[in-house]
């Protein structure tokens, strides 16, 4: 399994190459790209920083979960931090398997965890402004203020 | 005891600061940093939404409210995530 953050443009096409292997019938692919405008706000760059040891933790822990869960062969997740402009890679999820049903499933429960769960964040750049991202809701189970976690 | 606080993404801005030595007394859990550093930070017009919404780890592991800290301890605060890509995703104006 390849897990890394990544400071230098990801390059997706060698990373699928890498991924297949001859038991595969599938490999299922999410290429996250910068898009160039958030509710029609002009979009110039994004700026991700991350809790890299933790973030790398919790991705090794997804792509584990995800080879056990749906039962597909192999995982990479690939995520880049810094600046990145309109285009550019993101988040490259990578996932091989026999059939293409475990794969799409794992491919989209990767992404969606990842976005929930994974401790990065963007500043988002427009043409007249700046936004931190406002995020996704923790999962009740990992807020602070969780229902019956207060000392 | 001593905790090293970190802070992330809007909570770093907010703070002015991205890592802090805190004081804390023998026993003390990571809801008592919070009211600690909630009330410290009273004048900076951070809103309610902030706390509640935030999660903690304790040496790099989400934790609770009611996770007891010892002299060390790394604890980073974190806003709601927002890796990924930029889908339908919208904040709050930097300053």
């Amino acid at each position: 399994m390849l897990i890394e953050i990544v400071d230098t443009p990801i390059e997706p096409g060698s990373i699928v190459a890498a991924a297949k292997a001859g038991s595969d019938g599938a490999v299922c692919i999410f290429d996250g790209i910068v898009r160039d405008n958030t509710r029609g706000r002009q979009t110039l760059y994004l700026d991700y920083e991350a809790y890299r040891e933790m973030a790398l933790e919790q991705m090794r822990r997804l792509a584990a979960e995800a080879v056990e869960q749906f039962g597909v062969r192999d995982v990479a997740l690939v995520h880049r931090l810094g600046r990145l402009y309109v285009g550019e890679t993101s988040v490259l999820v990578v996932v091989a398997s026999a059939h293409r049903g475990a794969a799409f499933d794992a491919c989209r429960w990767l992404i969606d965890t990842l976005k929930k769960t994974v401790p990065i964040w963007k500043r988002e750049t427009f043409a007249d402004g700046a936004v931190w991202a406002d995020g996704e809701p923790f999962p009740e189970h990992l807020a602070a203020h969780s229902a019956g976690a207060e000392g | 005891m001593q905790v090293k606080v970190l802070a992330f993404g809007v909570l770093k801005d907010l703070l002015g600061t991205a890592t802090a030595e805190i004081e804390l007394l023998a026993g003390s859990r990571v809801g008592d940093l919070l009211r600690i550093l909630e009330q410290s930070t009273s004048n900076l017009r951070m809103e309610t939404s902030v706390w509640q919404s935030l999660a903690v780890a304790v040496n790099r592991e989400y934790s609770s409210a009611a996770t007891e800290l010892r002299d060390g301890d790394e604890v980073a605060l974190l806003p709601p995530v927002s890796g990924g890509d930029n889908d339908g995703v919208g904040g709050r104006d930097a300053h």
